[in-house]
């Protein structure tokens, strides 16, 4: 509970004396380079796989001959769009990103570049977190779409090329029964995902106490907390909005 | 009525001076400060000594508000520091600079543009004036040359020294310095200590410096203040710290060979 008390003021400490516009902005941009653009290749070879991977297994478990083929393409898509993209995505990204923005904040910390900032009467929670969750906010959703279309496109190329299923039936099973508050889901989960990872690596990474042990124990606990967090909220949306 | 030039000089000092009244902190059950009053003289430096582990830097933290305190008053001129508002603490904060131990560089700008932060956050001045400003202070540190070097690629004493230079890039009227020759070889540490005392001088601030180092204390110090235990047990000018019977003191300053011979005369 206390831990949960200290988050919870380090959340409201980051919404407090604000530096210049032009300070956030220069911040925000390289945090997207760093936390966006850096992560694409990664998202790139998992999700096209994972749709591959996705499409060849559903072929193999699809035994009947009354089951239309067609549905190989259905069931990737649904996959991708409401749990594979997003969440296998996320706890990618808290692999990634999160490990790093708790490594870098911890070693702020113990080199006292944090004490420095605040000596000099900057809010070093505001300047230095506050651009990585809006970074996060504005290019993780860009990448769960990315990794949706790639998933989505990695079934297609398996499923065509294994002679699984013909182009025209994974085209018309993609089509078929889509539910359009499917692809908003995968939106909200992609926000939602976007600010657990980033607020709970910037704690994890900001009270790190000690030496280059506690920044890679930091680093870890960020990591593993921060995919609890995401199961967790994957499971409550999922009741709330499906 | 126009002031007479002592009477300014007087009110200025009394701006400048920095007054800790019975501070008491702890960390969970351990108490670390235990009702520590200090009086900082102004234009002076004013060195924080004692053993490791007595609370110095705790201390010093506590004056510059990066550690809450428990009980206590800590004084910037007749400003109360917690008492004041944000916007004044900010404010009073743009008028500190401080030397961290290990330099607390940031790791991914240059020589320049460390020194240039403080400048860049809160100064309103133009490109080429922030321009000038720092390099008039890196050349003041000797590190005109480096100006464009990575903290990784720059020694501990250069780190230190562009510490100092960042500290003082603001023109701050207090200069505080967490152990600034630790860790560094006797020759570079004294360069360090007197770069800091003709820096204070130069500038007329009120430097406060934390350190177990007696050569420190003798090379540089005017005002010192003694703590053990977490009490303050002596405070005075150096040139007393030598003659005192406060037996504490003495184990600390006659500890070394060295301060055995200078006492042996």
């Amino acid at each position: 509970m206390k831990s949960i008390g200290k988050f919870v003021l380090f959340i409201g400490k980051m919404f407090r004396q604000f530096e210049s516009p032009r300070v956030y902005l220069r911040l925000f941009i390289d945090e997207c380079m760093l936390i966006g653009i850096d992560s694409v290749y990664l998202v790139v070879i998992i999700s096209s796989f994972i749709g591959a991977v996705t499409a060849v297994q559903t072929a193999f478990n699809l035994v009947s001959p009354l089951i239309p083929l067609y549905l190989i393409g259905t069931i990737v898509r649904d996959m991708t769009i409401l749990e594979l993209a997003p969440t296998i995505t996320a706890l990618v990204f808290a692999g990634k990103v999160g490990s790093s923005i708790a490594g870098g904040l911890g070693t702020m910390r113990i080199t006292e570049q944090v004490d420095a900032l605040e000596v000099m009467g900057i809010n070093s929670v505001s300047y230095l977190v506050l651009p990585k969750v809006l970074a996060a906010l504005f290019t993780y959703p860009m990448l769960v779409i990315l990794a949706a279309f790639l998933s989505i496109t990695g079934g297609y190329l398996a499923g065509t090329l294994a002679g699984l299923l013909t182009p025209e039936e994974y085209v018309y099973g993609i089509r078929i029964d889509f539910i359009q508050f499917n692809v908003s889901f995968m939106l909200i989960k992609a926000l939602v995902f976007a600010i657990l990872v980033t607020t709970i690596s910037a704690y994890k990474g900001y009270y790190t106490r000690g030496g280059a042990l506690e920044v890679g124990r930091a680093s870890t606990q960020a990591v593993t907390n921060s995919c609890i967090a995401i199961l967790l909220a994957d499971y409550l949306l999922a009741q709330l909005l499906v | 009525m126009a002031l007479s030039h002592n009477q300014s000089y007087l009110i200025h000092l009394n701006i400048m001076s920095i007054r800790a009244v019975n501070i008491k902190k702890s960390f969970g059950d351990i108490e670390v400060l235990k009702g520590v009053s200090a009086d900082f003289v102004a234009g002076q430096t004013n060195l924080i000594i004692g053993s490791s582990g007595t609370g110095k830097s705790v201390f010093l933290k506590c004056i510059v508000g990066l550690f809450p305190i428990n009980e206590g008053e800590i004084f910037y001129g007749k400003r109360n520091f917690h008492q004041v508002s944000l916007d004044e603490q900010k404010k009073i904060r743009t008028e500190i600079g401080m030397l961290f131990q290990g330099g607390a560089l940031f790791d991914s700008k240059t020589v320049f543009e460390n020194t240039a932060f403080p400048l860049i956050m809160r100064a309103k001045m133009s490109k080429s004036e922030m321009e000038d400003r720092v390099m008039f202070c890196l050349k003041r540190v000797g590190l005109e040359k480096a100006a464009h070097k990575m903290p990784s690629e720059i020694s501990g004493g250069m780190k230190k020294r562009v510490g100092i230079a960042r500290a003082i890039v603001m023109q701050p009227d207090f200069l505080f310095c967490d152990e600034p020759n630790s860790g560094l070889d006797p020759q570079t540490a004294i360069m360090i200590d007197e770069l800091i005392r003709d820096i204070t001088h130069e500038n007329n601030m009120t430097t406060v410096i934390v350190t177990h180092d007696m050569n420190s204390v003798m090379t540089i110090g005017e005002h010192v203040i003694f703590l053990a235990d977490g009490y303050k047990v002596w405070e005075g000018q150096q040139k007393d710290i030598l003659d005192t019977d406060v037996k504490k003191l003495n184990d600390f300053v006659f500890t070394g060979v060295a301060m055995q011979k200078y006492k042996n005369g």
